[in-house]
Formats: C-alpha cells, structure tokens, sequence
C-alpha cells in the first residue's frame, strides 16, 4: 500500500526525511519480530529520536487516522510488533539513553529502547541489578519489556516487570503524556501502571520507566538434580516450595529438551536421566546455607538419582548455559518450532505432560518441554518441517491443543510472551465473550478509534465464532465444568 | 465453608442499576473513614464467604471477597504462610474483599511491595450486573489486560470483588527489631545508607526519636545483623509493628486530621508541623492535624502524595487531585466497568 502523501510530509517535517523510511527495501527489515511464521512489511517506517518526536507521530497518526504499532528490539514471541496493513511502525531504538542510575534511591530512570540487560550493567559498580531476565535481555529492550509484562527465569523470588516498575511515562494516540506510577511506586487513583504493563502497546506507548534496582545477591547457589520419572521431578518441585522455602530459580526440562540442551552447550546435563532440576538459591550467606542443605534432603527424598552443587561461579554459569540456550538447542532437531507459553498451577504438572505427550504422538510431531517449575510457566517447543505440506497446519493445531489443555487445568495460555497475533484463537478459550468486550472497552477508552497496534491482543468476537471454540460447543466454552481461573 | 451469596448480589446490583440507585459496598465495615464520605444503599458482601482454594505447595489463595481476612491469615499461618504486605484490619470484621478494594499495606511494604503485587486474579461483579473473571490462579499470565490488578485500590469504583486469587509467601523463619536513638534526620539518613547493603530489613519506623529496624531471616543472619546494626533488641515487637498497622499506637489517638504522606524515602523532613510518624525507608509519613492543602502541596513538590487517612469532615477532598488527562481516563474506566454510576460513586474522587 502507498503511504498517505500527507501522512508522509508532516512525518519528515516533524522527525526530518532520514528518520522516515517508506521505501520496500529499507521497511523491509522490519517485517516481523521473533514470531518470523507471521510477516508484513511495513509501508512506513518511523525512527524518532526523542519523546517529543514520539509525540509529534503520534498525533499525526491520530490526525490522518493512520494506525501505528511500536516496536523496541523486535525480539517479541508472539507478533505483537508486526506491522499492520497502512499502517506506521514506531521505533523506539533511537530512545535508548540510560538518564539516571541512583544507588541511593535504588532506582534506574530510562529511556524506552535501553536493553534489559544495559540497566544491570549500569547499575552493577553500585552492586545493585535490575531483577526481570528475559532469555532475550542481551537484545530486548525495557519499553518492549512493559508492553509484554516480561518474566525470565527468577520471576518467582523478585517478580515480573509489573513487580520491578516504579514509574513509566506514556503517550496517549493523542499525544497526552500520563505519569503513571512514581518513584515511591505508589500514586494516587487507579493504578493504571499495572494495567497499562502487560498490554502489548495497545493503550499507549512508553516514553521512559523509571524500575526499581535490587542489591546482587551476597550469595548464589546452583542445585542441578536428576530424576528418571518426570512425575517424581515435578512432585519434588512441589514439596521445595512447599517448605518454605523459595528459589531464585527453578527450572525443569524433560529428556528431549535435557539432551538438546547438552548436546548444544556441553554443560555437564546427565543425558540417561528422564528428568533435570536446576534450583538457583541466593540471599544472605546463612540463609541460603540453611536452604542448601533443606533442598539438598528434600530432593534426595523425593528420589534424585544425581545431584550436584556448582562449585564456582563458572559452573554454575555453565550448568545454565544449557537451559538458556535450550530454544536453539531444540531448534537443530528440527527445521521449524513453535514455542508454546502455557502457565499452569504446578500441582497439574506431571498430568500436563503426559497429556502433551499423547497429543504430540496423536499429531505426529514432537515436543520437548521447557519448564519455569518454580511459577508453572511451561514451555512446550513443537517440532516440525514447514517444508512438508500440512506441516505448520498440524503444529498450530496441536500448540492450540496444548493451550486448551493449560486453560482446562486452570492455567493460562500466555505466561510471559504475550497474545501478540499467535494467540487470538486460544484467547477464545480462556475468556468468554463479557471479558473479551471489556477488554475492547477498556482500549477504547484509551484509544476511541482504535489506533494503536489494532488487532493484536484480543480477538473480535467474530474472530472467536471463526475459531470455533464457542459455536461448536454449543455456545459453552471447552471444559466448561472447570473453574475458569 | 462455601457460602457463596452470588445471586443475591448480582440481584440486588441489577435492582439498583435499573433504577439508577446509589449503593455502598460494605464488608466488614471496618474502613468507612477511607475514602471520600458517600451516600448509597449499602450492598453487604459478608454472606459471599469462604476460602476457595489453597495449596500450600502452590503460593495461591482463592476466597471470596466477604471472607474475614482474618480467616484468610489462620488457614495461611497454618502453613507457615502469610501475605507479604501485611494489610492492615482497622476492626475486626476485615473483609478479604474491602482489603483489595482499599489497597493498603503494612510496615513490610517498603519491601515486601504492595498489595497489587500479589493479586492474580478476580472475579468481579460490574455496575451492570456483568460479572466478569480476569487473570488466573497462576504466578505468571499475560493474557488480556491486567484487570484483577487494576482493582486493587479501587475503592470499589469499578465493581464488587467476587473472588480474589492472591500470591502468598512463606513466613520469615525468624524476626528481630532492633531500635537506635535518632533524630528524624538521623534517622533518614541513617535507612539510606542501610538500603546500599544487602540487608534483610523487612520493616522500618521512626517514632518518638528513636528508630526501630525489623529484619528477618535465619537465627545466623539475624545475630550477624544485630552485630553490624548495634541498637538495642525490641521485646515483644510483633505488638509494635501490629500498633504501627492497626493504627493503635498512641500517635494515632484523638480526633485530629490524620494524613499520610507518600514520599520518596530520601527527602528531607517536611515542614509540616507535629513530628511525624515515618514508615516504609521514609517513603510513608503520617502528620497529625495539618491544614487540609499543605499537606497536598509539601508532597506534591517533592514528587509524592499526600491523602486525608482520617477524621475528615464529610466534604473535604481526601486524595491528591488527579491530572487532568488521567482524570478523563479514570472517568472512562468508570464507564466501561460501571455505566450507571452506582458502585461507591464518589468514594475516590467526585464523580467517579
């Protein structure tokens, strides 16, 4: 589509002709994020360099009712930063300065397009660190980080982006900054800054966050433990937890995911178990001693076949090497992969994975399974050759089996990766139609028309009586006999 | 234990809706003084009680919003578990219910963080008569926006909590309070050197010249900390800090105005008169008997806020005014979710 001319010439007088791309060949990097299955080039792309920039495209798209998307690092999971059909596609990689970092006030104040991990870089000659650690955190950056509410591995202990946010500014479709939150974390009326993090850059887009820095931990203790029945792993799981005690981290992986891990990092993983444990323990010196040896007992109860305690920071890096770079480890068994982000309530755990298996064998693809055990976020990567006709069919298929399957236990079909475009159709599945319409009122009362990043996140009721799930049940959603939560 | 009074109250609110009538959501009645003074028909939620789910080996609670909050703190502390922001009851009635809609903490704030931080899930009941079930039972979801965390503190506006799901933790496997001799200034400066190390302080307060530090941990870690910090061990400090949050203390006594004031935990003391009640690394300042808009203006300039807590006449603005852009979306979240204006309209801000 050919941008709208008038769109266009106020973009360049606002932003200057270099930071407006409309050529194919230059919007033509930006066709997707880390989601590639789903495509589309943009027709206009905007690099400004300043949140009054930021300002001055949002109210021209607001002016020519031209919808704009935002886009950070590109490293989203679920197509939440793919461009849409004449529409803008906002950059905020320009907006990448680090404004403060106060070790008093143990605080960071940063631009949008600051990655993850420059906030821990920064703050780390103060001994402090920004706690959220997405796997992606060398590339993503903190205003895609709000947008999608993102975890990592140590969510459990110090929390989620939304837990680690004190302020975040925002740019309203029609150019009005809100200030929400503040350094106290606390402000009053509604607390829109929960809110607004978590919803995909479909209310408005962020200009700067102020987030919260944590001392590095005094020390850190890496438990890896082997099981040969993933049932007997997961209960042990449980009972940790259960103890009293909480992991920095807590991470499963089963025998598929566990021998793709070591085959690509080399990372010491016992490849004849069935089932492998990492527990991250930090703290206080004596308290993580006396959780050391809690977790030590308690897994070998629980039937560890091998356990083994990192002796040094090297080791211990080493043994998450594995785990960290399991994406890609189980990427090489397979041309394509889809990566599911069901969360479940942990007790579901074993069940969920046999019944994954079923169905994996049931579709004829198979999937290996990463598992954030400490919050019950799993990560199920289907395996499958695009090439072959019907192939990606049959994955979509069976990961919207999976996802049902999280919502029917009581979980969620999105953990930590967003809605994005992957997931409309189980979006379905988790909500009824009173929720979904919320959901569209609450954007319309920060977005009457429907501007920013439209059609992501969740789905038209249209879409949902296309997907099936509510008309061939008889208007009941699956499952309908289980607690919906 | 499952006494669920859905249907009663979806009734009565479609009543009050069809009719345009005013209601006033009431648990235990415990936290009438917060909050704008309204009128309304009140809408009792006590008889929509009773824990729903609890696995210890999970961190989650379920319960219904007319469960005690009491009852909620017995079924958690019998497995060694809590909610970490320690919400205040003001009576012994506390609903599970008004404690979200009132969003307030306890001295572990400043740590444990605030009470929005555990919320994963609600089902709410709308102005409307809709109700409606946002986020899960799950420590991670990102599906949809975050609705169920938008009503912690909301005062009601936005609808009647049906049930909530909470984060829990495990409780500290010890405790200690050791108190210094400071000035209010001292006392400041003191907590901002604290908060460079890595210190497993769990509550703060500075009161009456002296400043009183809780930290929590192994028996090993408390001794080391005691060893570090000096100050003189508190006996039977569990009652201090339940004076401090009950508002039970002395300093809470008589009739005078009571404010808080949210401030960043390093700025200087505020002139406001009275010596304070400092809380939360200095982040939380209560003053007693302050006319009414100094209080607004010493922590709007120093980037905080200030709200009338207590003993305020029926018309006095009790929280900082919004912004004018956030003052229209307020109003328009109070639209989508109650249309007809009726749920504990006017208890946060005219209007809303």
């Amino acid at each position: 589509m050919t941008p709208d001319p008038a769109l266009l010439s106020d973009l360049r007088a606002a932003l200057g002709a270099d930071a407006v791309l409309a050529s194919a060949e230059a919007c033509a990097p930006f066709e997707c994020d880390a989601l590639t299955a789903h495509r589309r080039s943009p027709d206009v792309v905007v690099l400004p360099r300043t949140a009054a920039e930021v300002q001055s495209v949002l109210r021209a798209c607001r002016h020519h009712g031209t919808p704009v998307v935002a886009r950070g690092a590109g490293t989203g999971l679920s197509g939440g930063s793919l461009p849409v059909a004449g529409g803008v596609l906002l950059v905020l990689a320009r907006l990448n300065r680090i404004l403060e970092v106060d070790p008093r006030r143990r605080l960071a104040r940063v631009q949008p397009g600051v990655t993850n991990l420059e906030i821990s870089v920064a703050a780390a000659p103060h001994g402090l660190y920004y706690a959220p650690d997405p796997s992606s955190q060398v590339a993503c950056t903190i205003g895609g980080n709000v947008a999608e509410n993102s975890g990592g591995v140590h969510c459990l202990k110090h929390g989620l982006t939304v837990h680690n946010l004190l302020e975040v500014r925002v740019l309203t479709i029609d150019g009005e900054l809100l200030v929400l939150g503040s350094e106290t974390g606390e402000a009053p009326g509604l607390p829109l800054l929960a809110l607004l993090t978590g919803s995909e850059g479909m209310l408005g887009v962020v200009v700067e966050a102020t987030v919260r820095l944590k001392p590095l931990p005094e020390r850190v203790e890496l438990l890896m433990a082997a099981f040969d029945d993933v049932r007997r792993c997961a209960d042990a799981v449980g009972r940790v937890i259960a103890s009293g005690i909480v992991p920095a981290g807590l991470e499963m992986m089963d025998a598929p995911a566990m021998r793709a891990a070591e085959a690509f990092a080399r990372c010491g993983y016992p490849t004849d178990a069935n089932a492998l444990l990492l527990c991250e323990l930090d703290g206080l010196h004596h308290d993580v001693e006396r959780d050391l040896q809690a977790v030590e007992t308690l897994l070998r109860d629980c039937g560890a076949t091998a356990l083994r305690v990192a002796t040094d920071a090297t080791e211990r890096q080493r043994m998450w090497s594995g785990r960290k770079s399991a994406f890609p480890a189980v990427g090489r068994l397979a041309p394509d992969y889809f990566c599911m982000d069901g969360t479940i309530p942990r007790r579901h755990l074993a069940d969920v994975l046999q019944r994954i298996g079923e169905l994996s064998q049931a579709a004829g693809l198979p999937v290996a399974n990463v598992f954030h055990a400490g919050d019950g976020n799993l990560h199920p990567l289907i395996l499958f050759d695009a090439g072959e006709p019907g192939a990606v069919e049959r994955a979509e298929h069976l990961g919207a089996e999976i996802l049902e399957l999280c919502v029917a236990v009581g979980g969620t079909i999105t953990g930590e990766h967003g809605v994005g475009v992957e997931k409309l159709g189980p979006m379905c599945t988790q909500f009824g139609s009173g929720e979904l319409e919320a959901f569209h009122a609450v954007k319309r009362a920060f977005d009457p028309d429907g501007l920013l990043n439209p059609g992501k996140a969740v789905p038209t009721l249209a879409r949902c009586a296309d997907y099936g799930a509510m008309r061939v049940h008889g208007g009941k959603l699956p499952f309908s006999h289980l607690p919906r939560f | 234990m499952d006494r669920d009074g859905t249907d009663d109250l979806l009734a009565h609110v479609r009543e009050a809706a069809s009719r345009g009538a005013a209601l006033r959501i009431v648990g235990g009645d415990t936290k009438r003084f917060y909050g704008r003074a309204i009128d309304g028909v009140p809408l009792a939620t006590r008889g929509h009680t009773g824990i729903l789910r609890h696995d210890p080996a999970e961190l989650v609670l379920t319960a219904r919003g007319g469960t005690p909050l009491a009852e909620v703190e017995t079924q958690l502390a019998a497995h060694d578990q809590r909610l970490p922001f320690e919400p205040p009851h003001f009576g012994p009635g506390a609903t599970l219910g008004g404690t979200v809609a009132a969003g307030l903490a306890g001295p572990a704030r400043a740590w444990a963080g605030p009470l929005r931080d555990y919320v994963l899930g609600a089902r709410i009941l709308t102005g409307d008569g809709r109700v409606l079930r946002f986020g899960g039972e799950v420590m991670k979801n990102v599906a949809g926006y975050d609705v169920a965390r938008l009503m912690a503190g909301s005062l009601g506006v936005l609808g009647v909590l049906l049930d909530v799901s909470l984060k829990v933790l495990p409780r500290a496997a010890a405790e200690r309070t050791l108190a210094l001799e400071l000035d209010e200034a001292q006392a400041l400066e003191h907590l901002a050197s604290l908060a460079r190390g890595a210190l497993p302080l769990s509550a703060s307060s500075w009161i009456g010249g002296r400043l009183y530090l809780r930290f929590e941990g192994s028996t090993e870690t408390l001794d080391a900390v005691t060893a570090r910090i000096g100050g003189e061990p508190l006996p039977d400090c569990g009652s201090f800090w339940a004076s401090l949050r009950e508002q039970t203390h002395p300093f809470f006594a008589g009739e005078q105005s009571l404010w808080r004031c949210t401030v960043p935990g390093l700025v200087a003391p505020l002139s406001l008169g009275g010596a304070p009640l400092v809380e939360w690394n200095g982040m939380q300042r209560w003053y007693r008997g302050v006319a009414d808009a100094a209080a607004f203006e010493a922590a709007a300039a120093v980037g905080g806020h200030a709200t009338l807590f207590r003993h305020h006449t029926d018309a006095a603005e009790v929280f900082t005014p919004l912004a004018p852009p956030l003052l229209r979306l307020h109003r328009e979240l109070k639209r989508v979710f109650d249309p007809a204006g009726i749920l504990n309209s006017g208890r946060m801000y005219a209007g809303l």
